[in-house]
C-alpha cells in the first residue's frame, strides 16, 4: 500500500503545457482530448472524462464491437506494462491513466451504468435512490408478491410456485423496460438541443429508477427462493 | 507504441526474470529470444523446494539442501510457508495443526515462526526461496539479476499480495510486477500460438486453487472473470492420507507417532510418493521404513478417489461462479488449460472435463507453465514482446465501513486493474482533525464477514465546523492488486497525508529493518554455505584417499611420500569441524598435492592392466 500521490496536482483542463517539452498545444482545432503531447509523444496527466478518453460522441446508444476495439487499443497504449522503463512520472500517468481508461469501459459497456453516468454528468442527482418507493403501476402485484415472500418464510412452500411465477413476470418486465431505455437512448441521440436532451434524461431517470426496483425484488425471491431450497 | 523510449541511467540494459513462487516448489524462468526457459540449478535440478531450514546460530539454507535436512531437523525446516503469507493467527489455526513449527509470541497481525532460535516471519522464509532462485539466475545467466516478476494465486488478497511483495525485496529483488498464476500460464500457452477465442485455466497447486476465465484476441490477453480458494490444494490430498497411515501406524506399532516430527515427516514422504505413483498406476503401497520399523499399505486409486472427491468437488463452484461472473456457459469456453501438480490426478482431469465439456490442455508440463509465463510477463515488461499485453482483474470486491458495519463496495469483483473509484468524506464533530477509513475486502455485506484490509487515517485536517471540510480519496488499485490510496482536501485543493495501517502483514519501516539485518546475515549465511562446500568437497578427497590407500600403487610409494599424504589427511581431519572455509581448502589443496604421485602410480597400474588385458 505505497501512496502515490497521484493527486499530487490537479489533473484536468487547465493542464496545457506538456510537461515534459513545454510546448503549449495548438489552442485549434481542439482536440477532444490528447493523451499524449503532440510534440514529444510524452503521456501528458489524464483528465477522468470517459467520452473523451475513448473520443467518443456524447451518445447513449454505443456499438459495443467499437467500444471494445477502442479499448484494446488505447490499453496497449496506457498500460503499465509498456512504462516499466519510463521515467517515474509518466509512469504515474500510466498507471492513472489507465485506471481511467478501464473504469470508463467499465461503465460505457453497460447500459444502465453508462446511462447513470451521463445523467450524473448532466447534473442530475443519482445519490437518493428511493428504490423502497413503489411505483403505482406495480402496487398491487407488488403487494400480492410480498404476501407469498411472508409465506415462504414461513415456511409454506406452497407459495414456491407463484414466486416462481411472479419472478418471470417482472424478469419479463426487466426486458421490456430495457427495450424502452434503447428507445430512449435513440431519441436522446438524435435530439441536438440541449432542452429536448434534458427532457429526455429526466424520462430515463425516472426508467432507471423502476428498472432499480424490479431488479431488487427479482433478486430478494431469488434470495428467498435459494434460502428455504427451492 | 509511439512514445519514446528514454534510457534511464542504463536501467533499460537489465534483465528481468519471472519466478513462480510456489507452495510446494518454486522455478525461476527467463526468455532466451523467444522461448521461455526454465533456470535449472546448479545440480540440474528444475525445481526448487519451498523450504527453508534454520540452524541453531540462525543461518538458513533453501530448497534442496533445506529439503535433506526436513526429516532430520522438522522443527526448524519450514515448509508450505505461502500458506502463511499476509496472514493472521486467526486465519491459520487449522494451517499450523498440520505443519510442524512452533508460533512465537506477538502473531496476531503478522505470524511468526519460532525457528533458530528467532521469530521469523513468512516473507522473510519466501525471500530466502527467493534469493536461491535470485542465485541460481545469477549463476546460469552470469549477470546480477535484481528485478523480477513474480506470480501470486489469482485468488491472494491485498495482504497476501503485499507480503509476496515484501519478500522479493527482502531478497533483494525489485518486484516489478505481480501477476497471477492462471493468467501467466495462459501467456505461456498463447506465445507461440496465435491463439484467439474463449480459455479457461484451471489451477490446482499445492496450496491453492484458481480459475480464471480469459478472452484472447489479437495478443490481448484480457480476464473475464477469476475465482478460487486460497486455502485448497495438493496439501489437504496429503493431510487426508495423512491421517490414514498415521493412524493405521498407531494401531499396528502400538503407538502413535504424534509429536514425533521425525516420524511424520518420513511418513509425509512416503504418502506423497504413493499419491504421485497414483496418477500413473491403478494400485500403489504406501510404503515407510522408520529406524528399521516397517509400515506398508496398499491404496488403489479407487479408494483414492473415494477419499479425494470432495476436495475435487471444491473445486467445481469457483468455475461455476467464474462462468456466471463472466456471462458465459461451460459450451463457450474453447480451451481448458491445467496447471498445477494437482492436475496430474486422473479424477481432477475428468471433473474439468465433465464441466467445461472440453478436453483440457496438458502439453506444457504443469509445474513449469506458470513459470515460463511469468518469463513471458517479465519481457513484456523490459520490452523485448510487444505485441502481447495482459490484462487482468481484481479477485475480490473492495469496500469501507459504513454505519452500522455494513460495509460500501467501491470496485466491484473482476473489475479490470488499474482500477479505481473515488469517495468524500467530512467531518462530523466541529474542530475534528482526524478521520479514519477502514477499507475491507470480501464479497459479504457486513464488516465481519469481510477481511479487514487497513485502516486509512486522514490526519491534520484543519480543526472546521462540522461538515465543512470534505476530503476526496481515491482508491486505486493498480496492477498488482495492490490497494494505493490518495487524498486531497477538496477546499484547499491541498494534498492531504495519510496514514496507512494495515490489519495484516509488516509495515514498510519493519520491512526496512529486516532488510538491514538481512544483510548483515547474509554474509554469515554465505560463510555457512562455503563451509558446507568445502566439507562436501573434503569428503569426497577423503572417500577418494581411503580407497587408495587398499590400492597396491600406495605400497609402490616410498616411506616419506607415504608420510607425507598421512600428515595431510590428519591435517584434513583436523580442520574438517573448523567454521572456516579457507582453512579446509587448503587442506584439501595440500592433500591433493601429496597424493599425486599416489593418484599417476594408481592411473599407471589401470593402464597396464588394461593393456594386459587387451592381448595385442
Amino acid at each position: 500500500m505505497n501512496e502515490l500521490n497521484i493527486l499530487g496536482e490537479p489533473a484536468g483542463g487547465e493542464h496545457h503545457h506538456c510537461w515534459r517539452c513545454g510546448h503549449d498545444p495548438a489552442p485549434e482545432p481542439a482536440e477532444p482530448l490528447s493523451l499524449f503531447c503532440q510534440f514529444c509523444n510524452t503521456l501528458q496527466p489524464p483528465v477522468p472524462d470517459y467520452y473523451a478518453f475513448f473520443n467518443l460522441p456524447r451518445e447513449l446508444a454505443l456499438d459495443l464491437a467499437e467500444l471494445q476495439r477502442k479499448f484494446y487499443a488505447l490499453s496497449r497504449l496506457l498500460h503499465p506494462d509498456r512504462y516499466t522503463r519510463a521515467a517515474e512520472r509518466e509512469r504515474k500517468y500510466s498507471l492513472e491513466a489507465t485506471a481511467i481508461l478501464n473504469d470508463g469501459y467499465r461503465v460505457l459497456r453497460d447500459p444502465v451504468e453508462r446511462a447513470e453516468y451521463v445523467l450524473k454528468e448532466a447534473g442530475f442527482d443519482l445519490g437518493e435512490q428511493r428504490s423502497r418507493d413503489v411505483p403505482p403501476e406495480l402496487l398491487e402485484e407488488v403487494f400480492e408478491l410480498n404476501m407469498a415472500l411472508d409465506e415462504l418464510k414461513s415456511g409454506d412452500q406452497s407459495a414456491v410456485p407463484q414466486l416462481v411465477e411472479s419472478r418471470a413476470s417482472f424478469q419479463q418486465m426487466l426486458g421490456e423496460i430495457d427495450g424502452e431505455l434503447a428507445g430512449q437512448f435513440r431519441r436522446h441521440d438524435h435530439s441536438e438541443a440541449r432542452e429536448a436532451r434534458h427532457t429526455i434524461l429526466e424520462q430515463i431517470r425516472k426508467i432507471l429508477n423502476r428498472r432499480r426496483y424490479i431488479r431488487n425484488l427479482v433478486s430478494e425471491v431469488d434470495r428467498q427462493l435459494t434460502a428455504h431450497g427451492a | 507504441m509511439g512514445t519514446f523510449q528514454i534510457d534511464f541511467g542504463g536501467s533499460a540494459k537489465k534483465r528481468i526474470v519471472g519466478i513462480d513462487l510456489g507452495t510446494t516448489n518454486s522455478l525461476v524462468a527467463w526468455l532466451d529470444g523467444m522461448t521461455p526457459k526454465v533456470i535449472p540449478t546448479p545440480e540440474g535440478d528444475r525445481l526448487v523446494p519451498s523450504i527453508v531450514s534454520y540452524s541453531a546460530d540462525g543461518t538458513r539454507v533453501a530448497g534442496e539442501a533445506a529439503r535433506a535436512l526436513q526429516i532430520e531437523r522438522p522443527e526448524n525446516t519450514v515448509y508450505s510457508v505461502k500458506r502463511l503469507m499476509g496472514r493472521g493467527l486467526e486465519d491459520v489455526r487449522d494451517d499450523l495443526k498440520m505443519l510442524p513449527f512452533r508460533i512465537a509470541e506477538g502473531s496476531e497481525s503478522v505470524i511468526r515462526l519460532d525457528v533458530g532460535g528467532k521469530p521469523v516471519t513468512p516473507p522473510e522464509v519466501s525471500a530466502q526461496i527467493l534469493l536461491e532462485l535470485k542465485r541460481n539466475a545469477e549463476a546460469h545467466l552470469g549477470e546480477d539479476i535484481s528485478q523480477a516478476v513474480i506470480t501470486v494465486p489469482a485468488y491472494f488478497n491485498d495482504a497476501q499480495r503485499q507480503a509476496t511483495k515484501d519478500a522479493g525485496r527482502l531478497a533483494g529483488l525489485e518486484v516489478l510486477r505481480l501477476v497471477n498464476e492462471p493468467t501467466a500460464a495462459s501467456l505461456a500457452y498463447g506465445l507461440d500460438k496465435r491463439k484467439e477465442g474463449i480459455v479457461a485455466v484451471y489451477d490446482l497447486g499445492g496450496g491453492t486453487f484458481d480459475i480464471s476465465i480469459l478472452r484472447l484476441q489479437e495478443g490481448i490477453f484480457e480476464v473475464l472473470a477469476t475465482n478460487g480458494d486460497t486455502h485448497l490444494g495438493g496439501d489437504d490430498i496429503d493431510e487426508r492420507l495423512m491421517a490414514i497411515a498415521l493412524e493405521d501406524i498407531a494401531s499396528e506399532w502400538g503407538e502413535s507417532l504424534s509429536g514425533n516430527l521425525e516420524a511424520i515427516q518420513t511418513v509425509r514422504r512416503a504418502v506423497i510418493e504413493a499419491k504421485h505413483q497414483l496418477s500413473t498406476l491403478p494400485k500403489v503401497t504406501i510404503s515407510v521404513d522408520y529406524r528399521g520399523r516397517v509400515y506398508q499399505r496398499e491404496l488403489t486409486r479407487e479408494l483414492f478417489e473415494q477419499l479425494i472427491q470432495d476436495i475435487v468437488e471444491r473445486t467445481l463452484q469457483p468455475c461455476r461462479e467464474a462462468l456466471r461472473d463472466a456471462n458465459l456457459t461451460p459450451e463457450q469456453i474453447d480451451e481448458v488449460v491445467l496447471v498445477g501438480g494437482s492436475t496430474r490426478i486422473p479424477l481432477v482431469r475428468k471433473a474439468v472435463e465433465a464441466l467445461f465439456k472440453a478436453k483440457p490442455h496438458t502439453e506444457l508440463n504443469p509445474d513449469e507453465v506458470v513459470a515460463l509465463g511469468a518469463a513471458v510477463q517479465a519481457a513484456i515488461l523490459s520490452g523485448d514482446v510487444e505485441d502481447q499485453l495482459l490484462l487482468d482483474v481484481t479477485p475480490l470486491s473492495l469496500g469501507i465501513e459504513t454505519m452500522g458495519g455494513v460495509v460500501s463496495k467501491l470496485i466491484h469483483r473482476n473489475s479490470t486493474i488499474p482500477a479505481s473509484a473515488t469517495e468524500t468524506f467530512t467531518t462530523s464533530v466541529d474542530g475534528q482533525k482526524n478521520v479514519l477509513i477502514h477499507v475491507l475486502q470480501g464479497e459479504r455485506e457486513l464488516v465481519r464477514d469481510c477481511r479487514s484490509l487497513a485502516r486509512f487515517d486522514l490526519k491534520d485536517i484543519d480543526p472546521l465546523p462540522a461538515g465543512m471540510t470534505r476530503i476526496e480519496v481515491r482508491f486505486l488499485i493498480d496492477a498488482n492488486g495492490i490497494l494505493n490510496v490518495t487524498a486531497r482536501d477538496l477546499r484547499t485543493g491541498k494534498e492531504q497525508s495519510v496514514e496507512v495501517k494495515p490489519s495484516y502483514g509488516l509495515t514498510d519501516e519493519q520491512v526496512e529493518t529486516m532488510i538491514r539485518e538481512s544483510f548483515e546475515k547474509a554474509e554469515e549465511d554465505f560463510a555457512a554455505r562455503q563451509v558446507r562446500e568445502a566439507r562436501v568437497e573434503a569428503d569426497n578427497i577423503l572417500a577418494a584417499v581411503e580407497k587408495a590407500r587398499a590400492n597396491p600403487a600406495w605400497l609402490d610409494l616410498s616411506d616419506t611420500e607415504r608420510a607425507a599424504v598421512d600428515e595431510a589427511l590428519n591435517g584434513l581431519q583436523m580442520v574438517y569441524h573448523a567454521e572456516d572455509h579457507h582453512l579446509i581448502l587448503g587442506q584439501i589443496e595440500k592433500l591433493d598435492a601429496a597424493t599425486r604421485t599416489l593418484a599417476e602410480s594408481m592411473m599407471n597400474t589401470a593402464v597396464r592392466q588394461a593393456l594386459k588385458g587387451t592381448k595385442i
